[in-house]
């Protein structure tokens, strides 16, 4: 039997959505990593490519592997607290007189659309692509950054 | 083939016989290897690779290949979404053919890396004339 919280609530006696929602919300991170192998990776949306998010006081950071994508192949926009990361990894034909061991590397295109968790200033958004690896930084709106509030003593 | 949309893979982990012996994944690059007359060319995706930090090694038709990277990101970033690992890169091929080693060359572009073998004059297909009677 699935024992389910309830609570004294405004109306009477209803269950609590919250604790609902937060219980359900540990589950799948628990299924999660159990897919990843318990190394904390998450499955993936499945669209290429892989992003890496992560968050200091004042940015947000997104970073993507992109080997053999030239950089003017890739296209960066904003919109809405949404980063759209477009391009096309292009493979240069080798000509017809070689005949291929291995050939496990793709060429294609790609759009992968991926929400923010804060509002971001877009004006300031920079992106730099080094040795294949693709960052976004993205400025963190003002309202968004951590303030310290000091207590004061009376 | 330019038309279709790039699908995600997961890296492979290196599956070695040897064990490790410095912490960290071990990741290993996909690679396309073509041969024509004259060379033999082997394109592997390293990113996060300097040219720097390439090591090739070829030694009785035994080439290895890894990578050293760069942490991607500082230590005062928390994660807040991890689709990728990140760590080195290594895989090691047998090549049958002979190679020049003093003409071997390689270069790093876009975390790509682009070694290219020169066949040694032995190995150098011939073509046998058939003579007609």
């Amino acid at each position: 039997m699935a024992v389910i919280r309830w609570k004294p609530g405004f109306f009477g006696w209803h269950r609590d959505p919250f604790s609902e929602m937060d219980r359900l919300r540990r589950e799948m991170d628990r299924i999660a990593g159990a897919f990843a192998g318990g190394r904390g990776i998450a499955p993936g949306a499945g669209v290429f490519p892989a992003l890496n998010m992560s968050e200091d006081d004042h940015n947000l950071y997104v970073r993507a592997e992109l080997p053999g994508v030239a950089p003017e192949n890739i296209e960066i926009t904003t919109k809405e607290n949404n980063l759209i990361l477009k391009g096309e990894r292009k493979i240069a034909a080798e000509g017809e007189k070689v005949s291929y061991h291995r050939r496990e590397r793709d060429a294609g295109k790609f759009r992968r659309i991926i929400s923010l968790p804060t509002r971001v200033d877009a004006e300031k958004v920079t992106a730099v692509c080094k040795n294949g690896v693709l960052t976004v930084i993205l400025p963190k709106a003002a309202e968004a950054k951590p303030r310290q509030i000091a207590v004061e003593s009376q | 083939m330019a038309d279709k949309d790039l699908q995600v893979r997961e890296k492979q982990e290196l599956q070695t016989e040897a064990e490790h012996t410095r912490p960290g994944l071990v990741f290993t690059p996909t690679v396309d290897i073509f041969e024509s007359e004259q060379e033999i060319t082997v394109l592997a995706d390293m990113p996060g690779v300097a040219s720097d930090g390439v090591t090739i090694d070829l030694h009785n038709n035994e080439l290895k290949i890894s990578g050293e990277v760069e942490p991607q990101g500082s230590e005062t970033e928390r994660y807040l979404l991890r689709e990728y690992d990140t760590g080195r890169f290594h895989r090691h091929f047998t090549i049958s053919d002979r190679i020049d080693q003093s003409r071997i060359s390689a270069s790093m572009k876009d975390g790509v890396l682009r070694l290219v073998l020169p066949k040694a004059e032995k190995a150098k297909p011939r073509r046998i004339e058939v003579k007609a009677e």
